[in-house]
Formats: C-alpha cells, structure tokens, sequence
C-alpha cells in the first residue's frame, strides 16, 4: 500500500510519457541550436574558384518555361533527348532529334541549316521565313503523360461500374466516385439547373485534367504541366466556346439589351458586357497559370538559396520550409482545380439559365 | 529596389485580405460551430483566390528583379 501511494505522488510532478516528451523536444532545440551556430564556417565549405556562379534566375527559368530537352540528372544518360518537328515552306516537314544541336553542353551547334537560339528554332542563314515549331516538347510529354493517367484510371473506373451493378463500389472507383459525386451535386447541378447532363463530361473532365496536371508538376523533375500558359488558354478557350455556342436568348440579351437599364446608360454597359465576355475566361487562365507558376518559383527560390550561401545548414533548413511550401502547393493544385470547374460551370449556369421572374 | 517596394506591398494586400476572410470565418465559428466544416471549406477557396493575385504580384516583381 505504500508503494502504491509514493507512485502516485510521482505521477502528479510528470509521468514517463511526459519526461519522454520533454526530453525529445530539448533534444531537438539543441539540434537545431548547433546546427544554427555552424552556419557560419563558410570558409570550410566555399564553393572551388572552377566552378561556375549560381545564378538564381537562370535556374529558375530553367526548371520553369518549356524546353526542348528534358534534363533529369547531370551525366551522359540523365537527359532526355526529345523529337524537333519543324514545317517551313521551303524545307517542309523535318524530324530530328535535339542532341543533334547539343555539343558540349552548348546549344548552339547548328545542325542541316536550323540552330537553336534560347528556345527559338531559326535558320542559321539569318532568314526569316517562319518555322512551325510542332515539336515534341517537355510540356507535350507531360500532357501525354497525363492524358494516358487519365485514360488509364477512368476506364478502370468505368469497368468498376459495370462489373459491380446494384452492388458496392470497389477498388478505385471508391476513390473517385465520392469526388465525381461532390463535384456532380456540390458545384454542377446547383450553378447549372436542370440541364446539367449535357455539360457533365466536360466540366468533370476538366477537373481531373486540372487536377492531375497541377500533381504531376510538384512531382520532382516533372514539367510544368498546367502552369504554361499556352495549356491554360486551351482550357479557357473550350469553357469560352461552350459558354457561348450554349447561351441561350436571355443570355445574349443580357449583354446586348440588358434589362432593366435606362437608355443613355445602355452605351456604357453594352461595352463593359461585351468585354466581360472575353475577361471572364481570361480570369480563369490567367488564375490558374499564376498559382502554379508562381508555387513553383517560390519552391525552386528556396531551393535556389541553398546554393546561393553555399552553406550545409541553409540546406537543412531550407528543405524542412520546402517541405511545408510543397504541403500548402498541394492544397493550391486541389483548389485551383476546384475553382476553375466551380467558374466554368458558373458561366456556364449563367449562359442556359431560364429566369422566369423577370 | 523597386521589385522590394512592390513584392512588400503585394503581401500587405494578401495579407489585410485573408486575414479579413479568416476573422470573419472564426467569428462565423464561434457563432455556430455545427457549420464549420461548410465555413473552413469556404474560406480556403477564397484565400486561394486571394493569394493568386498575390502571387501574380510576386512573380511580376521576381521578373523584374531576375531581369533588371
């Protein structure tokens, strides 16, 4: 009985678990403490006067604008070699590969009469006729990629369907029904109406493409799938088509004789309308490009800054706030997608909508 | 020097924005705490929306200072 009483006294000062908490996180401090105080030996571990300046911006470029190569790790098999498709009037269709303009780690080797300057296929003769430049790039490989995940999980999704009528769903197609179901109920049918079928496919494709795209970019030496800009008109060019080939009468009275609105104003507002057909999609490409560029330029920043202060430390520290920064950029693929398709389907709500109160 | 200027008074606008959304999201919380999952929902979106002017902002002024 006594022994019991004196264990109780303990446990009201800190029991083990507790002790073992504390010890962990002062262990911890002190970690980061030293790691901290050893930051500044730089002498130590200075870059050799033989190695190139990091520069910042270029790395950052790299890593984010479109290229003809797709470089995975330095050395002789590390880089992907991708197929140039050029059409000219006078040389017509040519395919090659681009090693062929890689000497040396230089681009500049011109290879039957083409060079390649920064990104820009020109003839080596300085003329200027235009070159149709329909090569196999990093940001069409990846879209292939995507486009074949795509295919792949939704024909399995499919095949679930038919294979489990009446019954439960399984395997992956527990996965993606609760989403297409939030999507179908939370975001289409409220902001379309009745006629919501129709423009299903589109609208849940949309979603998964932007989805996938924005995953597949944080991926490490992935491209930078959804964050080009060229991808981002397409996608806003087919939301523009389909809002406006759907609108409905009302729709285009909206904009053109807008109810309610006295004569002499009616000047000012046609004009604002008519733009606002054109700024609405333009919002959308312009949101969704921004975010994922921009989430990977912060990420490859801090990335960058290990090696601009050549420091082991700063390395640390920098990959745990690449850690969290990837976190919250995983968050801003979901929302980004999320928000494109909840716009799309609001405009296009807005094109078939039967108001019947005016 | 200009970039600074410029990338610092884009985070003060992010900033007074989401920082609006979040306290009239904990205010809406407080008030009825059966609906927070619907309000945290919410308010993530539409930080995000905020944030990607904030971001356009920044990259506006990383390529200013990258190419100046």
């Amino acid at each position: 009985m006594q022994s019991k009483k004196h264990n109780l006294d303990l446990y009201k000062l800190m029991t083990v678990h507790q002790v073992k908490k504390s010890l962990k996180f002062a262990s911890m401090v002190a970690f980061f403490t030293i790691l901290a105080s050893l930051s500044n030996n730089n002498s130590v571990f200075a870059s050799t006067p033989d190695e190139e300046e990091f520069k910042p911006g270029d790395f950052i470029m790299h890593h984010v604008i479109d290229d003809h190569i797709w470089h995975f790790v330095d050395g002789q098999y590390g880089t992907l070699y991708l197929p140039i498709i050029v059409y000219s009037e006078q040389r017509g269709l040519e395919i090659f590969s681009s090693s062929n303009f890689y000497g040396d780690d230089h681009n500049d080797v011109a290879y039957n009469g083409y060079q390649l300057v920064q990104g820009h296929i020109t003839f080596v003769d300085n003329d200027t006729t235009h070159i149709y430049d329909i090569s196999i790039t990093k940001t069409v490989l990846m879209l292939f990629i995507n486009a074949a995940i795509m295919i792949l999980i939704f024909t399995s999704v499919a095949r679930g369907y038919r294979k489990n009528i009446g019954k439960a769903p399984t395997g992956i197609q527990s996965f993606f029904e609760p989403i297409i179901i939030y999507l179908r109920d939370e975001v289409i049918k409220p902001n379309i109406g009745p006629k919501y079928e129709k423009y299903l496919p589109y609208l849940l494709s949309l979603f998964f493409f932007i989805w996938f795209g924005n995953l597949l970019g944080l991926l490490p030496g992935a491209a930078n799938l959804t964050g080009n800009i060229a991808v981002t008109t397409v996608l806003a060019i087919a939301t523009f088509l389909i809002v406006n080939f759907s609108g409905n009468k009302q729709y285009w009275g909206h904009i053109f004789k807008t109810p309610g609105v006295p004569l002499p104003l009616l000047p000012i507002i046609v004009p604002v309308e008519i733009i606002g057909i054109i700024t609405k999609p333009v919002s959308l490409l312009v949101r969704l490009f921004v975010a994922i560029t921009a989430g990977h330029i912060v990420i490859l920043s801090l990335i960058g800054l290990t090696f601009i202060f050549q420091s082991w430390s700063v390395g640390v520290g920098s990959t745990l706030i690449v850690l969290f920064v990837s976190l919250i950029e995983l968050l801003v693929a979901t929302i980004q997608a999320y928000v494109f398709t909840m716009f799309s389907a609001l405009y296009i709500g807005m094109a078939v909508a039967e108001h019947n109160d005016h | 020097m200009g970039a600074g200027i410029g990338s610092g008074l884009v985070a003060i606008g992010a900033g007074i924005g989401i920082g609006k959304i979040g306290g009239s999201a904990m205010e809406a919380i407080a008030r009825q705490p059966e609906a927070a999952g619907k309000i945290q929902t919410a308010m993530l979106i539409i930080a995000a929306l905020i944030e990607v002017i904030a971001l356009f902002g920044v990259v506006l002024c990383l390529l200013i200072s990258f190419k100046g």
